[in-house]
């Protein structure tokens, strides 16, 4: 199936789980991730049970602390 | 208030343009803006909200200016080191543009100081460097239903959002809660372009400027992503509804600042 990733159209198999999109994705602080599907917040708590579906669209949003 | 010959010519840039003319100018003569933070973020953003004749700039800051800061941090100079960063940076605004009242606070931003703080103001500059004060920046801004800039930057990579009360996302609402300490890496441990300061604080600023002249799109309900390395700006959409959000939602249960731990590391910027 087909789905976007940070705006990128990837080729993935079914069935994947966000939680495996984030090792695929190598997110560097995974504990750490806000992911939205569909313009719509996953809870943390939710990524191994949250199935990706063909036609998602996917976004990693990072902490970015610095700014002095 | 009418222009002295000297402000129609020191604004004149400004003033052609139909989105600002003399009235977009006096509203900005009139505009107070406080930034939190005198460093990366809040140097182009201040010195820029000073050129652009914005009329109260408050800038917060508790440290002073160390060598390592003037690889970024533009508004100090080289005679400045250990001079407090908000004296060096109000000098600098001043220097550029005595239109403008500076008003320095030597403080670091503190559940005790931030409400009285932010009060007085009309728009909010986040330009500090550690999340305990990211998010004690946005909860009192939710609590005193004032409009901020939220911005951070790293490495190659910086992210930028805007929050005006009642019209989307807060930050709290994309990130629940600070990481602890040293999950994510700050700048000092992991490096920033100094450029990269410029390129966000300077986004900070405009989106200042256009929330003072009533102008445009902010961003509201996205966060803008920058990746230097890649040249590529992205504008992500942001969830619409945040009533479940623990401070901006319909039923927050954070309803007083909280003081998170600081990373030892943040200390010395």
């Amino acid at each position: 199936m087909l789905i976007t990733v940070a705006g990128v159209k990837k080729e993935v198999k079914d069935g994947l789980t966000v939680s495996q999109l984030i090792v695929d994705e190598k997110v560097e602080t995974p504990m750490y991730v806000t992911v939205s599907v569909n313009d719509e917040f996953i809870a943390s708590d939710s990524f191994e049970s949250t199935v990706l579906k063909d036609g998602d669209s996917v976004e990693f949003l990072y902490f970015m602390g610095g700014g002095q | 208030m009418a222009f002295t010959n000297e402000q129609i010519e020191r604004y004149s840039r400004h003033i052609i343009l139909k989105e600002i003319g003399a009235k977009g100018q006096k509203k900005l003569l009139n505009a107070k803006v406080l930034i939190i933070g005198a460093g990366g973020l809040g140097a182009p953003a201040a010195m820029y909200l000073a050129a652009a004749g914005v009329g109260t700039i408050g800038i917060a800051d508790a440290d002073e200016v160390d060598l390592s800061n003037l690889q970024r941090q533009i508004i100090h100079a080289t005679k400045d080191v250990g001079k407090a960063k908000v004296q060096s940076a109000k000098e600098t605004m001043e220097e550029l543009n005595p239109d403008v009242k500076v008003n320095a606070y030597r403080v670091f931003v503190t559940s005790e100081n931030i409400r009285e703080l932010i009060r007085e103001y009309d728009f909010i500059i986040d330009g500090t460097d550690n999340f305990p004060a990211k998010f004690l920046i946005n909860d009192a801004c939710v609590m005193e239903k004032k409009p901020f800039s939220h911005a951070g930057i790293i490495r190659f990579k910086g992210q930028l959002m805007t929050y005006v009360p009642g019209q989307g996302p807060c930050y709290r609402c994309v990130f629940k809660e600070p990481p602890p300490k040293d999950a994510v890496p700050t700048c000092k441990q992991a490096g920033v372009v100094g450029a990269m300061g410029g390129v966000i604080g300077s986004l900070q600023a405009m989106e200042a400027i256009k929330y003072i002249i009533g102008q445009g799109d902010l961003l509201t309900g996205s966060l803008l992503t920058y990746d230097a390395l890649k040249m590529d700006f992205r504008k992500i959409k942001l969830p619409s509804d945040t009533c479940g959000c623990a401070v901006c939602g319909t039923n927050p249960t954070i309803t007083e600042l909280i003081d998170y731990e600081q990373a030892e590391c943040d200390g010395a910027l």
